[in-house]
């Protein structure tokens, strides 16, 4: 591996090694597992392991890991483990079980993925991970996850964007409810048998590193304010993503980055936090009170066209303008992919409908989503079985209903690519500390590919970490490690209750969630769908002033001894802060267009992501430095060795 | 384009603490969009309350999809609000009128203690599925997902059941703050299903006396019925009855013949 010479950066820059094991890539996964070092099962109760979150990726470790006999204390700042946001995944879970004989395999989701993530994703990862899904469903389906179901008893799937099999795995349109419950279930046997230990409406708020390993974490229980230290021989962070950085959202209201973050200053490099995706299909922004955007699910796709009226500051109403006077975008710009094509290149296509002055709606920002076709093909029975809950959910918000006009449209931010740099055994550059599902960079490259997002949490949690776990505290055993009462714990502690403190005590004028508006419009505007030098500079420059006037501004009303919601998000906005910077920052050095990060600087004469393959084929792993506007930017040099450097192409 | 509704007043239950005693407080909304939901309302009063020094109002909320189940809210004595089907989170204001005084409570049930105004503890409900909502399924070694084909009906029986989304709506709109509708739900998902069989009876006995330390009894009311925001059927309480009974004679039979 050879560093490239092209950077920006004066900094030096640290080569990363990813640990992928050696040999073919179908055998790489068999190879590790035959090499690592095990724990015998009398042992494993002598480690105690923390995972913290309790969604997909969370919820499998926690369970899997005390199966296996291991002490598990898990934290979530959600009054149960049942609520991460998980739970939210609409449309499906991917599996290369080829049920259905249209040609699906694992080297073929291995493929659509890495080409999903407009090769961007590391080769070794994505091949386990597509290897793993088939034992996903074998699991889920044990634990009672109550998929569809053909009339034969089989199990039924569906398309999803960026794939021209059959691959998706539903649950109707709550696949993530039903996983997320089976993994909660099998979570909630460990708790029931006293296997695990769990800390609800506890929300980390720092890691500690001693001796160069992480040697536990730092709480504060969000109903007394205590702060607490947890110590353990390795923690798990499966803190989902940081997509609330732009305020309106499709996460759920607690999202936040505080977790990675806060192990981000500790010293885990965080990757690609400029990869961030825009999902196409959410329902337009209605008027300013509006505190998250609704997704509806991408498998909508599959049945409904998109289109927007040809001329621009059309006013008829939509079942009154011709098929003449229409264009269906992204099956005139994409043929063979169609509604289908993947999410980046769907959102952006958006974007220039409605930039172009043919929006659809009374604020003119969407673009419609139109099932007519589909019911006069199927009939309104077939429709309303596939699709019902989601046009429900259409009319309780937007007021229509979909059945009658078509559903409007705009892409919103959704998911993160980026997130804490890990290596294949899933750890951090913090020896002991790993990070599973969103939290971390490593499966999706700069797109993630729809329905994949469930795959990776549960491949993580219940295929991936019980092994390399292992393999890292093996060698500890009988060894003894720093308690709570150790300096390094005591300061954490201290620390983090004069952060929690210096909020309150700023006693300024603009709450929380105002200065988190003001944060999301610079990210949205300038580090949103497509980002530019030019503006990218400018958000640099802006976001340095709010924060400080952040620091010196911040009202937060009530006590930090109560349940204190507006002090809570005071922590979580001030992370964000520093994670906005460091996205520009990030976005601002990749000097090419791939995936979600479109640089429009960098594009070909029809408008597609231009990648530049000979100076960004490379993660970026961003270093603390004190300063997320001084961070350093350290790279991994991402080797394709099975698959082609290719033009994404979905013409 | 969106209208706005004016001159509501907001009756809202305020508890500083699972000690306090509690009492109602006016706070009125001189103009809110009706495209808003319900919780979007709050989220604005309660900027304004900390434009004003005061301190915000505390209510549990998440997804704002209507799927967490984390939000809850009794809007004029319904648990949920007036809309039926319908979590506190999908509510909008459309649904109201200028002029209106909505009162705001937090779930009353004893099982569910208030921790600060609007936010209650469930984990009653996390105790039941402990003891049994699950099937013993370890990580690895699961035979091929198609190998027991499940009829169609039945896996959308068991599907209906498991939408469940755990608020506790059920309970609070209970007039014995009963957990019936949330238990057989969650019984009624893995019982009907052919993995779930093993541990049928089993499961019953324990959640169902596990529900039975938390919560009051069901005197077939309906109500949970009715303020269920995923119309979970009153039939699961039948079925979870049943398998109940059944399990009283069946588990006696196991025990007897070790």
């Amino acid at each position: 591996m050879n560093m490239t010479d092209i950077t920006t950066t004066d900094m030096t820059r640290t080569q990363l090694n990813a640990k992928i094991p050696a040999g073919p890539i179908a055998e790489k996964w068999d190879t590790y597992k035959s090499d690592m070092k095990l724990v015998n099962p009398n042992n494993k109760r002598k480690f105690k392991v923390i995972v913290v979150g309790s969604g997909l990726a969370g919820a499998s470790a926690a369970a899997s890991l005390a199966e296996l006999g291991y002490q598990v204390d898990v934290f979530t700042f959600h009054d149960s483990p049942r609520r991460a946001h998980s739970i939210a995944a609409q449309g499906g879970i991917n599996a290369a079980k080829n049920y259905h004989g249209d040609g699906d395999s694992i080297h073929r989701l291995f493929y659509d993925t890495i080409k999903g993530g407009d090769f961007r994703a590391r080769e070794g990862n994505v091949y386990r991970l597509a290897q793993v899904s088939v034992d996903i469903i074998d699991q889920m389906v044990a634990q009672g996850v109550p998929f569809a179901r053909e009339y034969g008893g089989l199990l039924d799937n569906r398309s999803f964007g960026g794939a021209q099999v059959s691959r998706t795995f539903y649950a109707r349109g709550q696949t993530g409810q039903q996983l997320l419950l089976g993994a909660y279930q099998q979570l909630a046997r460990q708790i029931g048998l006293g296997n695990v230990r769990l800390f609800n409406r506890s929300e980390l708020v720092d890691t500690v590193v001693i001796d160069g390993r992480c040697a536990g974490i730092v709480t504060r229980d969000l109903q007394t304010g205590a702060v607490e230290s947890h110590a353990a021989h390795a923690t798990v962070l499966c803190t989902g993503g940081y997509g609330n950085v732009f305020f309106l959202s499709t996460n759920a209201m607690q999202c936040n980055v505080t977790a990675a973050w806060r192990a981000h200053r500790r010293g885990a490099y965080f990757a690609n936090p400029c990869y961030t995706q825009i999902h196409p299909t959410c329902i337009p922004q209605a008027d300013d009170t509006q505190s998250k955007l609704t997704l509806m699910s991408e498998s909508l796709r599959n049945d409904g066209r998109v289109w927007v009226p040809k001329n621009v500051g059309e006013t008829r109403p939509a079942d009154q303008i011709p098929e003449d006077d229409r264009d269906y975008y992204l099956e005139r710009l994409y043929p063979s992919f169609g509604n289908l094509a993947p999410r980046d290149i769907s959102s952006r296509a958006a974007k220039r409908a409605v930039d172009s002055g043919r929006g659809v709606g009374p604020l003119k920002n969407g673009v419609y989503l139109d099932f007519s076709a589909a019911i006069k093909r199927l009939g309104k029975d077939v429709v309303q079985e596939r699709y019902g809950n989601l046009f429900e959910m259409y009319e309780r918000i937007a007021g229509e209903n979909p059945y009658d006009v078509p559903m409007r449209i705009y892409p919103a931010s959704h998911y993160t690519m980026g997130g804490l740099w890990v290596d294949y055994e899933l750890m951090t550059t913090v020896p002991g500390l790993y990070a599973a599902g969103e939290a971390n960079f490593s499966d999706h490259g700069a797109n993630r590919l729809g329905a994949s997002a469930l795959m990776q949490g549960l491949a993580d949690g219940y295929f991936v970490l019980p092994y390399t776990i292992g393999n890292y505290l093996a060698p500890m055993l009988n060894k003894p490690i720093p308690g709570t009462d150790h300096p390094e714990f005591v300061a954490a502690e201290t620390e983090a209750r004069g952060r929690y403190q210096q909020y309150l005590n700023i006693k300024g004028t603009r709450s929380p969630d105002w200065f988190h508006r003001e944060l999301g419009k610079i990210i949205w505007d300038y580090c949103g769908m497509e980002r530019t030098e030019e503006g990218l500079q400018k958000a640099l420059s802006e976001l340095p002033p709010l924060y400080e006037e952040f620091q010196k501004d911040l009202r937060v009303t009530g006590d930090g001894e109560s349940l204190n919601q507006t002090l809570e998000k005071a922590g979580r906005v001030d992370d964000f802060f520093q994670l906005g910077m460091l996205m520009c920052r990030d976005a601002l050095e990749r000097k090419e267009s791939c995936g979600g990060h479109f640089r429009a600087e960098y594009q070909d004469d029809e408008g597609e992501a231009q990648r530049d393959d000979e100076h960004f084929a490379h993660v970026a792993a961003w270093e603390w430095t004190g300063d997320p506007m001084r961070a350093t930017r350290n790279v991994e040099e991402l080797d394709f060795e099975t698959i082609h450097l290719a033009k994404r192409s979905y013409k | 384009m969106s209208n706005h509704l004016t001159n509501l007043t907001l009756k809202i239950w305020r508890q500083s603490g699972p000690n306090d005693k509690g009492a109602f407080e006016s706070y009125p909304i001189a103009s809110i969009s009706d495209e808003a939901s319900f919780l979007e309302m709050l989220d604005v009063l309660n900027e304004q309350l900390i434009d004003q020094g005061r301190e915000a109002i505390v209510f549990d909320h998440d997804c704002r999809e209507g799927i967490c189940g984390t939000c809850s809210l009794m809007i004029d004595g319904q648990a949920h609000g007036p809309q039926r089907g319908t979590a506190t989170c999908q509510l909008h204001m459309r649904k109201f009128q200028s002029g209106q005084e909505i009162v705001i409570e937090p779930w009353r049930a004893t099982a569910f203690p208030i921790i600060k105004d609007l936010m209650v503890d469930r984990a009653a409900f996390d105790r039941i599925v402990e003891a049994g909502g699950f099937i013993t399924a370890p990580t690895g070694g699961a035979p091929d997902a198609n190998l027991i084909p499940i009829a169609k009906p039945v896996a959308d029986a068991s599907m209906d059941a498991a939408e469940c989304i755990g608020c506790g709506a059920c309970v609070a709109a209970c007039p014995n703050g009963a957990a019936n509708l949330f238990t057989s739900a969650k019984v009624s998902h893995l019982n009907l299903l052919p993995q779930g069989q093993a541990e049928r009876w089993s499961r019953v006995e324990a959640m169902v006396e596990t529900m039975d330390e938390h919560f009051g009894s069901c005197t077939n009311h309906g109500e949970c019925e009715a303020a269920c925001p995923k119309n979970i059927s009153l039939d699961f309480i039948a079925m979870m009855n049943k398998d109940y009974r059944k399990a009283k004679f069946k588990n006696r039979k196991l025990i007897a013949q070790i």
